[in-house]
């Protein structure tokens, strides 16, 4: 498929390991983030890091949203998937993830809940205009990516007048969550994680663009490289990372120049700041409280919002003692390093949410890294 | 949740929809969030909606960038073998 396989092609992938090879300095360390979960997956499914040296060291970074919703929020979409007469509309990825005493929205629905899963917020509505006599609440999560269409569909139920659509919004922002892991004092005081280098998200920054990054090249002198999600993308994108810091620079550069500009997309920036605004706080599993990090719907759409219509409470709630998703989320600890990894916390029944996403680290080592022979 | 697609726009079915194919797969999706969308165009589809326009230009340079990176190294490996020489 075109714009695909030439992105996954091993010989390519053969050359971009010997260049790195020969550029890698052997004295020096290279500890490079990769923010995203689809990054993750990517080196562990196609063996990337048995390409490179043993110096050079990725480090699993935050950017899973079903990962870093805190339980609470998901309790919160428990809750209100079993009042009465509602619909709950959700991306599959949530309905696994374990909330507070042991429930999760799969089991509220063996309880009878009326959950839906739902590809694309355009199912969502039609599921709103199908079943008038329904409260439908779209459970909305995600990064960057899945904000415009959450918005698109908040506009588009506004204009249709469709009064039983509502949103429960939980998107939250990727530089807030860079920011975060470089300086806030929440992970600082509980293990400040030693990052060289940045592996910057692709599909945000398609819609953010690039320009967004460039603070924490100027401010905090890391080099951040977009990566596209292929596996010759992420070598590539080392590849130039090692080149930067080898040459005392730190510079935002574009590896994914096929589908990232510097300003992203506009028309997808503009509907987002027409229908939402900061939340100025919002909580983070595993990064704690980030001011300004989440986006809440503005009050003229407050009748499309979940949260305003149904009032329902946020109460904060801890996680499986001994889990250690909080500090892998932090890029402090490898999911090998849990004592739940791969005994009692496996992908069939995960205790935590890294476990349960097809993003979280700890299923892409459970899935692809779990029976690996450390190098020789 | 951020993984994407690249898909081909084979035809506009609305002011803001289109149909796409991946590999033969067709699919009706929305194309409220990109500026002129054509047929024959590649998106980077996700969650049901194209975020963006794939640059067919900026796809071939890097291509080529990765055609030219560590080629010097793939010459070393596939030395030409030595002519066998006729019986």
């Amino acid at each position: 498929m075109k714009h695909l396989d030439e992105y996954r092609d091993a010989e390519t992938a053969r050359r971009l390991a010997t260049s790195i090879h020969r550029e890698a300095s052997p004295t020096r360390r290279y500890r490079l983030m990769e923010f995203c979960g689809g990054h993750t997956h990517a080196i562990f499914r196609y063996g990337l890091e048995d390409l490179l040296h043993t110096n050079i060291e990725m480090v699993h970074g935050p950017g899973c949203p079903v990962c870093v919703l805190p339980i609470g929020r998901l309790d919160m979409a428990i809750r209100l998937s079993k009042r009465k007469g509602v619909t709950l509309a959700s991306y599959g990825d949530m309905l696994r993830v374990p909330g507070s005493k042991g429930q999760s929205l799969l089991k509220a629905k063996a309880d009878g809940a009326d959950i839906r899963m739902v590809y694309s917020t355009l199912d969502a509505i039609r599921l709103a205009e199908a079943n008038p006599d329904r409260d439908v609440i779209f459970f909305a999560i995600g990064f960057e990516t899945t904000t415009p269409p959450t918005a698109l569909a908040i506009e588009a139920a506004s204009k249709k007048q469709l009064e039983n659509f509502s949103v429960f919004c939980n998107h939250v922002l990727t530089p807030s969550a860079i920011a975060a892991i470089l300086e806030a004092p929440a992970v600082r005081e509980l293990d400040r994680v030693a990052i060289d280098g940045f592996l910057g998200p692709a599909h945000v920054s398609v819609v953010i663009g690039s320009q967004p990054y460039e603070f924490f090249a100027e401010e905090y002198r890391k080099p951040v490289v977009i990566s596209g999600f292929e596996p010759i993308d992420v070598l590539q994108s080392i590849l130039m990372l090692v080149r930067q810091l080898n040459e005392g620079r730190a510079e935002v550069e574009n590896q994914y120049i096929r589908a990232v500009t510097r300003d992203g997309n506009l028309r997808a920036k503009q509907v987002v700041s027409r229908v939402f605004e900061l939340r100025r706080d919002f909580e983070w599993r595993g990064l704690g409280h980030i001011p300004y990090s989440a986006l809440r719907i503005k009050d003229e759409y407050a009748a499309f919002d979940a949260e305003r219509r149904f009032n329902e409470p946020y109460v904060p709630s801890e996680g499986t003692k001994s889990c250690e998703c909080p500090a892998i989320l932090r890029g402090a600890r490898k999911p090998t390093d849990c004592r739940l990894f791969g005994r009692a916390c496996t992908p069939e029944t995960p205790l935590g949410s890294c476990m349960v996403s097809s993003e979280g680290a700890c299923a892409a080592y459970y899935s692809y890294g779990r029976m690996r022979e450390p190098a020789q | 949740m951020c993984h994407a697609l690249p898909v081909k726009i084979i035809a506009l079915t609305g002011s803001d929809t289109a149909k796409v194919s991946l590999g033969g797969i067709v699919k009706e999706i929305s194309v409220a969030l990109i500026d002129d969308p054509q047929p024959g165009e590649y998106v980077v589809l996700h969650v049901g909606y194209a975020l963006a326009k794939i640059d067919e230009a900026e796809a071939e340079r890097t291509l080529a960038l990765l055609a030219a990176e560590g080629s010097d190294v793939v010459a070393e490996f596939t030395a030409p073998k030595p002519a066998v020489e006729a019986s």
